[in-house]
């Protein structure tokens, strides 16, 4: 019985199991700093115009709530939100509301329909999208008229496109959250 | 996928209470939202502290991207002239001899201005900008316009003050933070600014529509005689900005005025110089309720 063990015995998908483990930091903190890092980006690239890019912290946030449910707690809306707001150039105070009822409504949403797959979380996604922009441009402290939503349909369907591909991503960073590192002592 | 078993606590008090603390903690995080967009709708200047400070510390970040995407745009814009350079030399060299023979205009009306000036004891020193610097950011994904500015109260801006491009105006400074300030770009749909036409005196305002373009709104209502293509300048009323800065030019012509583009369009651009308020007094004076004089 002393044959040779598989190469991959002492592996798993999340790296080499001698001396290593998972660390808490990476896999508390990778969720929070993705999204906090999803609201800084889309000031940096471009001073546009319009609006034009989607908001990423929120769709991160939603992403993380639909691909890993229970990972984020329910009150993590609060804390991003009021991180969001620090820059997006929203009221402060609109994304703490919004981020917060989402997170609610999406375990509203959970208790009805318990089994989801993707297309499900697709459009689950879409319609919350959707009417977190038409509210964030309500409450984004500008005269609200028809041309105002008009410019929100290309930001629209941009996030919309973004949903899956975000969801691969955190994908990804969840399995970055679980690699196995090096353990001291 | 499978529903997760975490909203399940089963017989276990402590997890119960886990989870309902958990709810309360969300619904009390919406309320404070809540309460907090109401104050800041109600009073949008009541967070300007917290923002500025925020936007101090990604200025870096912002600067080392804005210089990325100068670059980048730069590397674009002369691949594009390889491709389109003979035609456009020939082009270029035309407009270069009028604009040689408008030059040689311009001076002439540049003398007899100053000529006139000094006749009317009428001195005016040119604006000196208080500070040049570059726009780091925008708030892209909200539908308010905002940009962000890598100069803040350490380099002398103050809010009020209208920043420029070499194009034309940018904005006007809203909030200010010490190393960086948050500017209302001239697209942002509660931005105002009174305006003239170039060529002659149609008074009007430009008011953003919150996609990029400004809606201008002729103050003498009657037959309206703006044409596609004109141009749209400060008028100076108001004192904040100089007059004569290039803000508009007029695309689609409606009932009360028309739709302008905006002519320095923040996305072409990079460094922007902040302006004094051009007239300090006269902000002073319409700020000052009218039962009180303005003190010496």
């Amino acid at each position: 019985m002393t044959g040779q063990l598989s190469s991959r015995a002492r592996r798993d998908r999340y790296g080499s199991k001698i001396n290593r483990t998972h660390s808490p930091v990476l896999a508390y903190a990778v969720p929070w700093v993705s999204v906090m890092l999803g609201s800084l980006i889309p000031q940096l690239p471009i001073a546009s115009a319009v609006p034009l890019m989607p908001p990423l912290g929120y769709l991160m946030l939603l992403s993380w709530r639909l691909v890993r449910p229970g990972l984020l707690p329910v009150w993590a809306g609060f804390p991003l939100g009021l991180f969001d707001d620090l820059f997006s150039g929203q009221p402060l105070g609109c994304a703490m509301l919004l981020w917060s009822a989402t997170m609610i409504g999406i375990e509203l949403v959970e208790t009805r329909f318990p089994w989801r797959g993707f297309f499900q979380d697709w459009i689950v996604a879409s319609v919350i999208v959707t009417w977190y922009l038409v509210l964030a441009a309500m409450f984004s402290g500008a005269s609200v008229s028809a041309g105002v939503f008009l410019v929100l349909i290309p930001q629209l369907v941009l996030s919309v496109a973004l949903i899956p591909l975000l969801s691969r991503f955190v994908a990804g960073l969840d399995r970055f959250r679980l690699t196995r590192v090096r353990s001291l002592g | 996928m499978a529903p997760t078993s975490a909203r399940r606590s089963g017989h276990s008090r402590r997890a119960q209470y886990g989870l309902f603390t958990g709810y309360v903690l969300a619904a009390i995080g919406a309320a404070v939202g809540a309460i907090l967009l109401g104050v800041s709708l109600w009073r949008p200047s009541s967070f300007n502290g917290l923002r500025g400070a925020a936007a101090d510390t990604v200025a870096p970040v912002g600067e080392a991207s804005a210089a990325g995407r100068a670059g980048g745009q730069g590397l674009f814009d002369s691949i594009a002239g390889y491709l389109a350079a003979g035609s456009q030399n020939a082009k270029l060299k035309q407009e270069v001899e009028l604009a040689r023979i408008r030059l040689k205009e311009a001076e002439a009306v540049k003398t007899e201005n100053a000529r006139l000036k000094a006749l009317l004891g009428f001195s005016e020193s040119e604006t000196k900008p208080v500070t040049v610097a570059r726009l780091i950011g925008s708030s892209a994904a909200s539908t308010r316009r905002f940009a962000y500015l890598s100069a803040g109260k350490n380099q002398g801006v103050g809010i009020g003050m209208p920043v420029r491009s070499p194009r034309g105006i940018v904005g006007r400074v809203l909030e200010v933070g010490a190393n960086s300030s948050r500017v209302l770009l001239l697209a942002d749909s509660e931005s105002v600014i009174p305006v003239r036409r170039s060529k002659d005196e149609v008074v009007a305002f430009a008011e953003g529509r919150g996609d990029g373009r400004l809606r201008i709104r002729l103050i003498n209502l009657g037959i309206n005689p703006l044409k596609k293509g004109d141009v749209f300048v400060t008028s100076g009323a108001g004192g904040y900005y100089h007059p004569g800065i290039a803000v508009g030019i007029l695309q689609e012509v409606t009932g009360d005025g028309g739709i302008a583009a905006v002519i320095s369009d923040p996305a072409a651009t990079d460094y922007v110089a902040v302006e004094p308020i051009w007239q300090p007094e006269a902000i002073k004076a319409a700020q000052t309720p009218v039962e009180k004089a303005i003190e010496e």
